[in-house]
């Protein structure tokens, strides 16, 4: 009896240390991969840094280019992925009658689309968007000249816009579920339109919930290489991309290039923690505005309830 | 015999002589898949007067003020067949339209719903959707506040949340902001179920006074506002309708006996 008891009491102490081990990795594992790339990066960061075009092959100058041609990439990729994702879930949460098979289908649809790795919709968007959509637009417009038939930042947006869209679509449709169906009744009583209940009553309440995704989405969008790097990333171009159908440089795939293509490792290195430590600081800050915002609307809606 | 003669004219001319029935309904039936939760109700209801329904839970008395507005569409499951009328025009009928058919026939939910918006812009909502001028704006929401009491508790509060008002305040709002659509028909749905004795009265006072320019329907849990506030009483039981009187009548000297093991709290 008494062996049994003391058994389990030290698998009960086993169990609860090796638990908080696995806990403690975690903390660890991000405390050296930030104090590592911290630690670096504050080297070489400095207003030159984040002001400059790449210099001598990837060992000099900074990351301007690619800081740039990131958020324009991320800005044409809200504006694109912004009233889809709002479009979609408005239908599947307002118009559609429930238990439509049609919406049952779309759900099924987002869910697999937030499950394709990124690089396949790379693919995607170099097949789709690149051979199929930019050479349509070529030989329908431009005689078969080669314009829109390239790697382009709008090609970039778009592919980087279907990969978001799942996130943009359920936050909405979150934010949809969470307005009282009361509201909607009232401004029906009161004459309004499907139309003008929607404009009036949902849509200003579910806002906070669509900037959320929205920024989830930025915050995702920002971070990723492999969609990009077919559609529309450039190797190296210290100019900013100034038409739609430009190429650009991106943080991410700066940070593969200069990994896998510089000429001289030692000296791009330094160059590399610093670019790698914006790229991180550029994604906290995005995912810590959008739990920012999240925080507000929450308020807002207890206080409203 | 002067009451004959009033329904002999109405049968001869009934073209063009107008109804007194606001809102009539004939066999009005109402289904959810193989449960038939209306059975067939004939009821009207008049300028002039207050309609109340009374009922036990379940007896179909929200369904029934929801098919007079309409609101039934947005529950897919509900099948509604049989006449109901506004003003003559069939509720149902194809060419109606159903933002204009709300403004007319005005609701009141059970619980005070007022939209997260201040006070004026839950007023304003109706006539923004229905693109009237703002001309007549303010003038019109006086009116319809002082005419749900509420004037003189709001009048300097108009740009606060709508949700800083009690529960009684809020509750006459939403009454004032059916009103400020003008509408020819009130339907009422357990208007003070939640609410303190005086929120209570004082919109059963103004109900009294909006009946000369409209028919209002109010439903009921409670027998006694129906006893006070009703000028016709109508008694639900599952789905139909037992009984249909004028309020002291019923009271009095019901028909039926369900009526009777109703009013005098024997069950429900």
């Amino acid at each position: 009896m008494r062996v049994m008891i003391e058994r389990t009491r030290i698998a009960g102490m086993f169990m609860q240390s090796l638990s908080g081990l696995a806990c403690a990795i975690i903390v660890a594992m991000v405390a050296i991969i930030l104090g590592n790339v911290g630690i670096h990066g504050l080297d070489r960061l400095s207003i030159g840094f984040l002001t400059r075009a790449p210099e001598a092959g990837m060992t000099g100058g900074g990351i301007f280019p690619a800081i740039f041609g990131t958020f324009a990439l991320v800005l044409l990729m809200t504006i694109a992925v912004i009233p889809l994702g709002v479009a979609t879930a408005v239908y599947m949460h307002e118009y559609a009658p429930r238990r439509s098979r049609a919406v049952h289908l779309v759900r099924l649809a987002i869910q697999n689309l937030a499950g394709v790795p990124a690089i396949v919709f790379g693919l995607f968007g170099l097949g789709f968007f690149v051979e199929f959509v930019g050479r349509g637009l070529d030989r329908a417009f431009y005689g078969g000249r080669l314009v829109y038939g390239q790697p382009a930042i709008v090609w970039a947006a778009l592919t980087m816009a279907l990969l978001t869209l799942p996130t943009v679509v359920v936050a909405t449709e979150e934010a949809l579920r969470a307005i009282p169906q009361n509201y909607r009744e009232v401004a029906y009583v009161l004459g309004a339109t499907r139309w003008q209940m929607i404009r009036r009553v949902v849509l200003p309440q579910a806002v906070g919930g669509i900037l959320t995704g929205g920024i989830l989405a930025v915050s995702r969008g920002s971070g990723e290489v492999a969609p990009v790097m077919f559609t529309g990333a450039a190797y190296f171009l210290p100019e900013l991309p100034t038409r739609l159908n430009g190429q650009f440089m991106e943080l991410g795939y700066h940070v593969y290039v200069m990994t896998t293509q510089s000429p001289d490792v030692e000296a791009t290195k330094p160059i590399l923690y610093s670019t790698v430590l914006v790229l991180l600081l550029l994604t906290f800050a995005l995912n810590f505005s959008a739990i920012l915002i999240r925080a507000r609307i929450r308020r807002r809606l207890r206080y409203a309830r | 015999m002067r009451a004959e003669h009033a329904e002999l004219s109405t049968t001869v001319d009934a073209g063009n002589s107008p109804d007194p029935a606001t809102i009539r309904t004939e066999d009005l039936r109402a289904r959810a898949g193989s449960v038939e939760i209306l059975k067939g109700i004939t009821l009207e209801a008049r300028r002039g007067e207050i309609l109340s329904i009374i009922g036990p839970a379940g007896a179909g008395k929200t369904t029934f003020l929801r098919c007079l507005n309409r609101m039934v569409d947005l529950d897919p499951d509900l099948r509604v067949s049989g006449k109901a009328s506004l003003d003559g025009v069939s509720i149902y009928g194809r060419e109606i339209d159903l933002a204009s058919l709300r403004r007319r026939v005005g609701m009141v939910f059970s619980v005070p719903v007022p939209l997260p918006m201040t006070i004026f812009d839950n007023l304003a909502f109706g006539l923004r959707l229905a693109d009237r001028s703002p001309d007549l704006r303010a003038e019109r929401i006086e009116a319809a506040l002082r005419a749900a009491y509420l004037w003189d508790e709001v009048k300097d509060r108009m740009n606060e949340p709508a949700r800083n008002l009690s529960g009684g305040q809020q509750q006459r709002l939403c009454l004032a902001r059916a009103l400020v659509l003008a509408p020819e028909a009130l339907l009422l749905d357990e208007p003070s179920s939640g609410l303190d004795p005086i929120s209570t009265a004082k919109i059963e006072e103004a109900l009294q006074q909006l009946k000369t320019d409209l028919a209002i329907v109010l439903v009921t849990n409670n027998v006694k506002q129906a006893a006070r506030a009703s000028d016709r009483t109508s008694f639900f039981l599952f789905g139909e309708q037992i009984e249909v009187d004028v309020t002291e009548r019923l009271f009095t000297n019901p028909r039926d006996a369900r009526t009777a093991d109703y009013i005098s709290g024997r069950f429900g």
